[in-house]
């Protein structure tokens, strides 16, 4: 067994990370600034609608999309997190959740398709998701921080890496399951590669996309608690503070929380793949 | 004018196709190829043309490489070697652009599972050729509403395909095909997935669409009873290879192989076959200026009870029995008129087998075979009917 010397793989992978941080360092900061404007921009706009109006607005998206019970139960959770206090830091979680989730679909969808549609990429791809899905989030939670520094930044791409995949993977698969015949149909007609593409393939795959898209908001979410670990706030980072103080019950509200919001989101997003 | 025009097509599933094309032209079984290089032959040196305004129907079990033949014409496979002409371009020969404009103008398939987009409604299932070709909706419209109306669906526009029977579909199927007017329409069994009786009406719409539009029809099928209903003409495919091609009544009653004979055993032939098909040629008639004696001369001569009456031109008078003819002759009568029986039975040449059953069941005499000028074409006579039924030759 002990033929082979140990292999250094963390001298390596701390070269590496050493020699991108050099050589790319600038990049990454530009790239951090964009994001981190991005995401500062959509809490402010999130907070500038008074609660009661959005309140109102995602009662009304849920009864339209979902049925009544979930419209009802919209109405009394964000009352309630307005009512215990969490309602800046919730807009907070939904704008690093939005955020994410917009990013997750730019880059997953047109990745999936190129999947889907070359052997090669697909070969390429499957592995590396199969990386990102299964390394622990802790591993490149570090990294995430001496690239992007603390804060909202490296939690986004933390929540990247862990939510992008069912995106990927789904867009993939909702592209190759479209009947054969239907493909035939369309190159028999004499379609050109993109209205194969968005009048056939994209259509019929939309139901099996939009339950990427809606894992992907799950993982999302799901991530604000470990992301409030490098500075994200939101309401992870006051799960995060409860824990350090013992503060079990406002760790619980902010639990909550986190509860309502995926709820909510879940069921209107679910029903955005059945809906005709 | 040929329409389309196969030369000596062979197409290989997997891989270069090189070594797999030397085996066969060493003679080699399509197993033995399988075995050696590990691909499939689908069409093995498969010659034909099709004429403008026909119906080609190619028929085989499944594997037999039917399917695989349609899809060399419209590119969807592509030829190993060989070439497939489309007025004048050769399929297989031309870029990816080329191809696809062919696609758009030239042809158009209807598919066995319908191939319906079910997040289109009818009328953007019917226009996806036309939008294809990039034409605006509103322009769309009329043409949509004018082959939904010629499938009788132009109520459905609205509806989407999961709304539809399977019939409805398969017309609306026709009705996007039809939609962008191509000259050849590729027909990949598109009434395999229906219910008998639906089958039957469906194709009997076909054949009235097809008499008003005239369009270069391939159709594909397993069942000999639609091959033979439906086409000009009958290519019967076994192992990728045509076994036989003709028209109905060359494969009903010659079979070239042993193969084709199974293939031929269990089909309806009172409704395969039509009247000119086993009706006999009228060995004899005479004129009406023709005398009794000559037409007992005639009758004599041929053991005949009886013969059929036309004038110069062979239109039909009618028929004139032995006994009456010896009756008048002994009266000393030169001419037959008085005892020409004019309420012969006739059908025309198209007529089915099962239909003159019923009639020359009850007939005391043969059934005179006349086309539309009224002149006589053929006799049905009971023998020549039952050999048809049999499957023997005409004039067995």
């Amino acid at each position: 067994m002990d033929y082979i010397p140990r292999l250094p793989i963390n001298k390596w992978t701390d070269a590496a990370i050493d020699y991108l941080q050099q050589r790319w360092g600038n990049s990454f900061d530009t790239l951090s600034e964009n994001l981190e404007t991005m995401i500062v921009h959509l809490q402010d706009y999130l907070l500038f609608i008074p609660p009661a109006l959005f309140i109102i607005i995602i009662a009304l998206l849920s009864w339209r999309f979902a049925d009544k019970k979930m419209a009802v139960f919209s109405i009394i959770g964000l009352y309630l997190i307005y009512n215990v206090g969490l309602w800046a830091v919730t807009m907070q979680t939904l704008a690093m959740v939005i955020g994410s989730v917009v990013l997750c679909v730019l880059i997953g969808i047109p990745l999936g398709i190129l999947s889907a549609k070359k052997e090669v990429a697909h070969r390429i791809i499957s592995p590396v998701l199969d990386f990102m899905q299964t390394l622990p989030a802790f591993v490149y939670l570090l990294p995430a921080v001496t690239f992007f520094g603390l804060g909202v930044v490296p939690a986004v791409i933390a929540t990247l890496i862990f939510a992008m995949p069912p995106v990927i993977r789904l867009t993939d698969l909702g592209i190759k399951q479209v009947p054969e015949e239907l493909i035939e149909l369309g190159k028999s007609f004499g379609s050109t590669f993109s209205q194969m593409l968005f009048k056939i393939e994209l259509p019929l795959a939309r139901s099996t996309i939009m339950a990427g898209i809606n894992q992907c908001i799950m993982l999302s979410l799901s991530m604000v608690v470990i992301a409030a670990m490098i500075g994200a706030k939101g309401l992870g980072g006051e799960v995060w503070r409860s824990i350090q103080r013992m503060e079990i019950g406002t760790g619980f509200e902010a639990g909550l929380a986190i509860v309502v919001i995926a709820i909510i989101l879940d069921r209107i997003t679910q029903s955005f793949g059945k809906s005709k | 004018m040929a329409e389309i025009e196969v030369k000596n097509l062979t197409m290989i599933y997997g891989g270069i196709p090189e070594k797999a094309l030397e085996m066969i032209e060493k003679g080699l079984s399509n197993d033995e190829i399988r075995k050696q290089t590990k691909q499939v032959v689908g069409i093995k040196n498969v010659s034909f043309t099709v004429e403008t305004g026909e119906i080609f129907v190619i028929m085989g079990l499944s594997g037999s490489g039917k399917s695989t033949l349609l899809r060399c014409i419209n590119g969807l496979n592509k030829a190993s070697s060989g070439s497939i002409i489309i007025e004048g371009t050769d399929i297989s020969q031309v870029n990816s652009q080329e191809l696809r404009n062919i696609r758009r103008e030239k042809m158009a398939m209807v598919f066995q599972r319908f191939a319906l987009l079910p997040h289109r409604n009818i009328r953007d299932n019917v226009g996806y050729g036309l939008e294809i070709q990039g034409l605006a909706r509103d322009k769309r419209h009329d043409k949509v509403m004018s082959v939904l109306n010629m499938v009788g669906l132009d109520a459905w526009a609205d509806y989407y395909p999961a709304n539809l029977s399977g019939g409805m579909q398969q017309r609306v199927g026709i009705a996007r095909a039809l939609a962008t007017n191509p000259v050849i329409l590729l027909m990949d069994e598109p009434f395999s997935a229906l219910d008998p009786l639906i089958r039957q009406d469906m194709q009997d719409e076909l054949l009235e669409i097809q008499k008003k539009l005239h369009k270069t029809i391939i159709f594909i099928t397993h069942d000999l009873d639609e091959a033979l209903k439906i086409g000009d003409r009958i290519a019967l495919m076994k192992d990728g290879e045509i076994v036989q091609m003709g028209q109905s009544e060359d494969i009903l009653l010659s079979p070239a192989t042993e193969y084709v004979a199974r293939f031929v055993k269990n089909v309806d032939r009172s409704k395969a076959l039509n009247a000119s098909s086993v009706m006999v040629k009228p060995r004899s008639v005479v004129y009406p200026k023709d005398g009794p004696r000559m037409a007992l001369h005639v009758m004599e001569r041929f053991g005949m009870s009886g013969l059929f009456v036309t004038d110069k031109n062979g239109v039909l008078m009618g028929y004139v029995v032995a006994d009456d003819a010896s009756r008048i002759s002994n009266l000393g009568e030169r001419h037959l008129e008085s005892i020409i029986l004019k309420d012969v039975p006739t059908v025309p040449p198209d007529t089915s087998l099962a239909d003159i059953l019923d009639i020359i069941a009850i007939s005391q005499i043969p059934i005179a075979v006349v086309d539309e000028q009224n002149i006589l074409r053929g006799v049905l006579v009971r023998g020549s009917v039952i050999a048809g039924l049999a499957g023997l030759r005409r004039d067995a």
